[in-house]
């Protein structure tokens, strides 16, 4: 599989969050908090979380959802299982 | 070949109801908080000497009044319960005691909030090949006792409750080809264990089998039933969360003239009693009338899950 570029995981990653939550772009920032910064619940983060694995085609298990506080978390584990 | 359906329906729901400020509080939530996360606004809590086998007979004795079976042609009991208050004796025998269906045979079936479900296709098939004439199937569950008041992820999730149908022979057949199915690697998901025992949950785990399992399993009892999902007249899925039933509900891309049952809004989560209960309140209020198509889905610990397209008695 080919590497995707970090930037372009956040893009992709604003785009998930926008169709799944309705989480303006603008807010998904590497250091914004999923459930603080972003109001997304742990239920939602789970829908992310399947978008992400479809979009991305990378397997995210509940043991790395957990780890998940940030975006930036996020946007580092689906980096490093992509690679 | 003969044929099965369902004939009547019966609900107990317990008169005992607490809202959710009374729980918020313990687990430093709110209201609002509950609601958004779950859909309940209130449950259904037996009284401290209501059992489960009490809860199961008045349902039962409803059901087979609906339907207008003697309780002597009863020919199978079938009681799905995860929470009698030990593994044995199981329920049923006392229930068709007391109900005096002397010459049924009895048994409880442990498939967790799925023993509904289970327990219909189990039914049909009896009926079926001969096995009985008439089965009364219930689902009863006395779960609040197991649930730890402190816990964030289920204190306020589950109510008690019970609700039963009988499945009787037919001209028609009125029960479709069940599809089940396990996934028995994630048994850990969902466990009531422990002295006392207490029940305990990954919910976020189970939210992500269901909503991504389900569905396929939905179109698949639907494909059996020759219906397209579309085309039903109601969509009764376990009420273990308003959060699961509206993302299968998207996923299957139900139109507005599905009735959803949304029980779990006034139920809480009541396990095996849940589809029951869920599909007698859309008989009781006219939103689904003898002879509709609605899909029944059971799903939960195990993992187990079972649906079949029945006909509304």
């Amino acid at each position: 599989m080919t590497t995707t570029a970090p930037a372009e995981l956040l893009a992709g990653l604003a785009e998930v969050l926008e169709e799944v939550a309705g989480t303006p772009a603008d807010k998904v920032v590497p250091e914004a908090a999923f459930d603080a910064d972003l109001d997304i619940d742990s239920l939602t983060m789970v829908e992310v979380v399947v978008a992400c694995e479809e979009r991305f085609g990378v397997r995210i298990p509940d043991e790395a959802l957990e780890q998940m506080t940030t975006v930036g978390d996020a946007v580092s584990y689906i980096s490093g299982a992509a690679a | 070949m003969r044929a099965a359906a369902l004939t009547g329906l019966g609900a107990h729901r317990p008169a005992l109801r607490v809202d959710n400020h009374a729980i918020a509080e313990r687990i430093g939530s709110s209201d609002t908080w509950i609601r958004e996360r779950s859909g309940i606004v209130t449950r259904g809590v037996s009284a401290e000497d209501e059992t489960v086998v009490d809860m199961a007979t008045v349902a039962g004795g409803k059901a087979l009044a609906a339907a207008g079976v003697d309780p002597v042609d009863v020919g199978l009991v079938l009681l799905a319960t995860c929470s009698m208050p030990g593994p044995l004796p199981g329920g049923s025998p006392e229930v068709a005691s007391r109900l005096g269906a002397t010459t049924a045979g009895a048994s409880d079936i442990g498939a967790g909030c799925a023993g509904f479900t289970y327990a219909v296709a189990l039914a049909a098939d009896s009926v079926r090949a001969g096995s009985a004439d008439h089965v009364l199937v219930i689902g009863s569950e006395k779960l609040l006792p197991m649930v730890d008041p402190d816990d964030r992820g289920t204190a306020f999730l589950f109510g008690d409750g019970a609700a039963a149908a009988v499945v009787s022979v037919s001209t028609t057949d009125g029960i479709g080809p069940v599809v089940w199915s396990h996934d028995g690697a994630q048994f850990e998901r969902l466990v009531i264990d422990g002295s006392p025992r207490k029940l305990r949950m990954e919910g976020r785990a189970i939210y992500r089998w269901a909503t991504t399992s389900l569905p396929d399993l939905a179109r698949r009892a639907c494909a059996r039933a020759g219906i397209e999902p579309g085309e039903l007249a109601a969509f009764v899925p376990h009420q273990a969360n308003l959060r699961i039933t509206e993302a299968v509900v998207k996923s299957l891309a139900l139109p507005p003239s599905v009735v959803v049952a949304r029980d779990v809004v006034e139920s809480g989560n009541t396990s095996a009693a849940s589809v029951p209960l869920a599909l007698a309140r859309l008989a009781e209020q006219g939103q689904v009338r003898r002879g509709d198509a609605v899909l029944l889905l059971g799903f939960g610990a195990g993992l187990t899950a079972a649906g079949q397209v029945v006909r509304c008695p």
